[in-house]
């Protein structure tokens, strides 16, 4: 059974088309980043995801339709849908008596584990909290949780770059162990390209592209072109060219590495190169399409 | 707490992982409504409040005339249990108009949703505040601050060279505590629960302004028949329900609160049909409500 299962999931507010026929499937064990401009429905697509609001199309998240089952489907996934959504009055020891009341799969000694290695005090209130103790905090517990799925929305949003990796360094080494399942979206790409199994790019409430790291990384390659070989490069048809310092950076797909070893300088793309080459070409096309 | 029923089979990894513990509905309810009592304290502390204020006043009133012999002696101790009690009645509407609305404007709607507790269980806890926690505690705290009161008139008697004995005939501390729960259960829980239950659907459905959203409909209702039809049966109504089920004639005298409040009996309490309209208009606000909180996002 896979852990997400869509097939055109559709969600409109309004006249405005928020994701607009959707096909989807994700994996048990698998960490999928789902990467998108602002607007794109990614949120809107996890808030489906979650229960938190109503859709069309068909939509199973293990084995549960997210909106009539949210209550049940929340004993086995959890998510973190942004920074600040921990209620500012509760307390820290609040907030653990609250879990373990009323969650089944809550493990009060992993989470004070978890806050132990933190500065955070049982006594001190949520607002007295700063932004990355709140993210800490909110980590800690829904990594207590024994969930199969796991759900981030912008979980790092506004920390800085200490909490950030720690952020991600916990959620790997403490938490994922391949029988379960995460879905993160992020602007800061580039910190979780090493983190993610999967990459799904999403535009205007489509998928405009879906693929495993693996294949990501045998299939595109990146190359800074020597000056003279410019010609010999475009030639072997890049899906997008930019300019660094003067130099021009080719992006192949499915291009021998020997071949464009001789071009020059090869390496792996950043994930975040690739969605500006793969959203620019589409907007290329829908262009010409006009 | 825990039993093997849960585990999911077919997963050697999850092996090693103990099953999940058993959490009842009764357990969920109970930590909700918890939750409610850590975020609004008022729920507590306005009453206490209200009592904290009394009785020194209750106290110097008694040393300026310890002998009030030509007004009932019941009267302090009434003001005392209404002063209280409205203190509650005003917690509950607050309460009520903030709990729904609250969670969407901090955004902790979104945290809340992330927890396997159903919009069911999170609307009953919470009308459950106005309906029995509100008029439990403030019915404790009546009765405490009655006894000390009892206590002080009874020593400044004791210390003017009066019998304590005429106090404890004149009233039975013991009935007029019953009846003041009886009071406060049925008037303040079953017949104003159409109201809490109304304010909790404006409260979940308000974009902004939920106070603005919850008392203007009843004015524009009252405006429009008023002009329409030149009747006032809505006012009418929203009087009945305010007032209480009791028959007017006696509501209306400033007399004994102790007739007031026996005026009716459990039987003819129940037997009202207003009780059970009510509780039917209450029981359609709070399934909006539940359908309500299903759809609404933070704002």
């Amino acid at each position: 059974m896979p852990c997400i299962e869509a097939r055109g999931l559709r969600k409109a507010f309004g006249t405005t088309i928020a994701v607009d026929g959707i096909n989807l499937r994700v994996e048990e064990g698998r960490i999928l980043g789902l990467i998108g401009p602002n607007g794109a429905g990614k949120t809107t697509a996890l808030n489906a995801i979650l229960g938190l609001t109503s859709y069309q199309g068909e939509l199973r998240v293990l084995g549960r339709d997210p909106w009539t089952e949210r209550e049940k489907l929340m004993r086995d996934a959890c998510f973190i849908a942004d920074v600040a959504v921990l209620p500012r009055w509760m307390k820290v020891c609040q907030a653990l008596d609250y879990f373990a009341g009323v969650h089944p799969r809550f493990d009060r000694a992993k989470a004070e584990g978890f806050l132990a290695k933190t500065t955070i005090g049982r006594a001190r209130k949520v607002r007295e909290l700063s932004k990355g103790m709140v993210a800490q905090l909110h980590l800690a517990l829904v990594m207590a949780i024994d969930a199969k799925l796991l759900v981030l929305d912008e979980p790092t949003l506004g920390l800085d770059i200490l909490y950030r990796k720690q952020f991600y360094d916990s959620l790997l080494n403490d938490y994922f162990d391949r029988s379960r399942t995460i879905v993160v979206t992020t602007h800061q790409v580039e910190e979780i390209q090493d983190v993610l199994t999967d990459v799904m790019f999403i535009n205007r409430g489509r998928i405009v592209f879906d693929c495993s790291m693996e294949e990501f990384e045998s299939r595109y390659l990146e190359v800074m072109v020597h000056p003279e070989q410019i010609a010999a490069a475009r030639a072997l048809k890049p899906i997008h060219e930019r300019q660094v310092f003067g130099r021009n950076i080719l992006l192949f797909d499915r291009v021998e590495r020997q071949q464009l070893a001789a071009l020059g300088d090869v390496r792996t793309p950043s994930i975040a190169d690739l969605f500006v080459a793969v959203l620019s070409n589409q907007s290329a096309a829908q262009g010409g399409a006009r | 707490m825990s039993t093997p029923a849960n585990t999911v089979p077919g997963s050697p990894l999850e092996s090693g992982v103990t099953a999940p513990a058993v959490i009842t509905a009764s357990r969920r309810v109970y930590w909700s409504v918890r939750r409610e009592l850590w975020e609004h304290r008022s729920i507590y502390i306005a009453p206490l409040a209200a009592a904290a204020v009394f009785l020194p006043v209750f106290l110097i009133a008694l040393t300026l005339s310890p002998v009030h012999r030509h007004e009932p002696l019941d009267l302090p101790y009434e003001l005392a249990a209404g002063l209280i009690m409205g203190t509650g009645f005003i917690v509950g509407i607050f309460y009520s108009l903030d709990a729904l609305y609250g969670e969407r404007r901090d955004r902790s709607i979104l945290f809340w949703k992330s927890l396997p507790v159903s919009d069911l269980t999170t609307v009953l806890a919470k009308f459950a505040i106005p309906l029995v926690i509100l008029p439990l505690l403030t019915f404790a705290i009546a009765v405490v601050t009655q006894f000390v009161m009892l206590l002080l008139s009874s020593a400044v008697r004791l210390g003017s060279g009066l019998s304590v004995g005429t106090l404890g005939a004149r009233m039975s501390f013991f009935h007029m505590s019953l009846m003041l729960l009886y009071h406060i259960l049925t008037v303040h829980g079953l017949w104003y629960a159409p109201l809490y239950a109304w304010l909790l659907l404006v409260s979940a459905w308000a974009p902004r302004a939920p106070f603005i959203w919850a008392f203007l409909p009843p004015f524009v209702i009252w405006g429009v028949e008023k002009m329409a039809f030149r009747t006032s049966h809505f006012l009418g109504m929203l009087r009945y329900r305010l007032a209480g089920p009791e028959p007017s004639t006696t509501t209306a005298r400033s007399g004994n609160l102790m007739e007031m409040m026996s005026a009716l009996t459990p039987a003819q309490f129940f037997s009202t049909p207003g009780l059970w309209i009510g509780l039917a208009v209450a029981a359609i606000f709070l399934a909006t409500a539940v359908r309500l909180r299903r759809y609404r996002e933070p704002i």
